[in-house]
């Protein structure tokens, strides 16, 4: 009972980082219909300018993460602006192919910076260990998980409510339609581009204070698919109990059957999704009046 | 009465070859409905995504003439701009926001106002002239019927507040009756806030009954013109238009005869 109690908070604190991540997919790929590749590299990125931020420079951690937030910002705009901006109007493959080869440089400039080794992170979520009835939980992942829920809370409430959350949605819905109402389109993208890069910067925050910061951790990127897939893709909800649901299972598999197999699960659960329901759960479903 | 709307010698062009506009002349007073008729591919829907900068999307530009709003040059502004100085532009077939709810699609097309403490007044008013709108506020766009989705359209552009409308084919694939209801809140429109709207459309009786200037185009270029009631009275409108030739119902040996005066006509 008590491993199953470990291995569930460290699979929803996996997750709810996993569903962080996920939600930077959700967000470009709602106002553009882009699938961002480079979101695992992002990470990658943001990960390592805390790292420098906190231990190379030795600012305080709080300002080390207000920093690290504003220049992932100022990253996702700027690639909007110099990499994405010309190609709009041309053809959703062409962009995607372009984040394939974003995801490429932003990895090398990462390993320029850095290096490839791994390095050590000075955890700036409070460390040791809490007890929950007879079980010890890591204090860091319990503390990850209410953390990025706020966050994802906060997401889904701009898409709901917010001017820019709506006109996002509008424009994925239909762009000319969207252009008559003056929704500059350029705009959105910028916003949809910072936000991602951010919610991928704090998911690499995270991850780096549970795992360490090191150039595998890119992977996550990849290894969020199969939670945008089994959520749908242009769903907040969906990266939520996607990623809950990817992440548990991953440390299940880890926990109760063998290191390995909790590599692959996640990639069996894609394939069935995408055989049975290939929006995802809570996926936009294609509305045909009859 | 000043213009509202003026286009000089317009001239439009396709992915720089396809002339579609030539020299294309029309003037919109302050206030007034103005019906632009023609067959199909005349250039209606070109003529009205070239006033409201919608052309940039397909790889169209005005290269040649002016069209002036409000005493201000426009041609070339960006399609938000142009919204902003309150020319909004009802597209043709609809294109509601399917997965926004209802409510949503108006804030959508409040886009551009600066007064957002002011919206869920606006959003009420809408209601008012649409109040099939206002039962379904918060159903999804998409799950309206076309009637309906044509509402949410026209209420989106009143959601701007704009000064001037331009409405393209708002009758498209809508049956005759809910087609007599949307024409009446469109001239409801014009008499109680004063909207100056530009219309197109292929059911010219129907137009000209609410217009009170008409222009028809052929070939991108305007080829006739005259207040709402001359148009209705002119003998080619009537026969090609209004379907009422003197000459009562006309037979399929008698193509040959319409071709002739279409060519004239233009």
């Amino acid at each position: 009972m008590d491993a199953f109690l470990q291995l569930t908070v460290a699979g929803l604190s996996t997750g709810m980082i996993y569903a962080l991540v996920a939600v930077g997919f959700v967000v470009i790929y709602k106002a553009s219909d882009v699938i961002n590749f480079a979101q695992g590299d992002l990470l990658l990125f943001g990960t390592y300018l805390i790292f420098f931020n906190i231990v190379q420079l030795g600012l305080p951690w709080t300002v080390g993460v207000v920093i690290t937030v504003i220049i992932a910002a100022g990253i996702g705009l700027l690639i909007e602006r110099t990499v994405l901006r010309p190609l709009i109007g041309e053809p959703v493959i062409s962009m995607i192919m372009v984040t394939i080869g974003l995801s490429s440089v932003l990895r090398a400039l990462t390993n320029a910076l850095w290096g490839p080794q791994p390095r050590a992170f000075p955890p700036f979520l409070p460390g040791g260990e809490v007890s929950i009835g007879t079980a010890t939980v890591a204090a860091d992942r319990l503390v990850a998980i209410p953390l990025a829920l706020g966050l994802l809370a906060l997401l889904a409430l701009f898409f709901r409510y917010a001017r820019d959350g709506i006109a996002m949605r509008a424009i994925a819905d239909d762009q000319l339609a969207a252009l008559s109402m003056g929704i500059s389109i350029p705009r959105v993208f910028a916003v949809a581009w910072g936000l991602s890069a951010v919610t991928a910067a704090v998911g690499g925050m995270m991850l780096g204070n549970i795992v360490g910061v090191s150039p595998s951790i890119a992977a996550v990127g990849l290894r969020v698919f199969p939670v945008v897939i089994l959520g749908g893709l242009d769903s907040i909800g969906g990266a939520i109990v996607g990623g809950a649901i990817i992440g548990l299972l991953e440390v299940y598999t880890g926990g109760y059957i063998g290191h390995g197999l909790n590599l692959i699960v996640p990639y069996i659960v894609l394939i069935l999704v995408l055989m049975v329901r290939p929006y995802g759960l809570f996926g936009k479903e294609v509305i045909e009046r009859v | 009465m000043s213009a509202m709307l003026e286009l000089n010698n317009v001239e439009v062009l396709y992915d720089d070859v396809i002339l579609v506009l030539r020299g294309l002349s029309l003037r919109v007073e302050q206030g007034s409905i103005a019906a632009l008729l023609g067959s199909n591919g005349a250039g209606k829907t070109t003529t009205l995504k070239a006033i409201s900068g919608l052309l940039d999307l397909e790889d169209g530009a005005v290269t040649d003439g002016t069209i002036q709003f409000d005493g201000e040059e426009i041609q070339g502004a960006p399609a938000d701009q142009i919204v902003r100085k309150g020319l909004f532009q009802v597209v043709e077939g609809r294109r509601v926001f399917e997965h926004l709810t209802v409510r949503e699609n108006l804030i959508a097309g409040a886009y551009t106002r600066r007064d957002r403490s002011e919206l869920p007044a606006d959003i009420e008013a809408v209601f008012d002239y649409f109040p099939r709108l206002g039962e379904r506020r918060k159903q999804h766009a998409g799950y309206l019927s076309g009637g309906e989705q044509q509402m949410l359209a026209m209420g989106r552009a009143l959601m701007a507040r704009p000064r001037m409308l331009l409405l393209d084919e708002p009758s498209l694939g809508l049956a005759p009756l809910l087609v007599r209801g949307i024409f009446d809140i469109i001239q409801r429109i014009n008499e109680e806030q004063g909207t100056t709207i530009l219309l197109v459309e292929q059911n010219a009786r129907l137009a000209l009954s609410i217009a009170d200037f008409g222009y028809v185009m052929e070939n991108g270029r305007v080829v006739l013109e005259g207040s709402a009631e001359e148009l209705s009275g002119n003998e080619d409108v009537r026969e090609f238009y209004l379907g009422l030739g003197e000459v009562g119902r006309r037979s399929y040996r008698d193509v040959k005869h319409y071709r002739r005066r279409k060519r004239w006509l233009s």
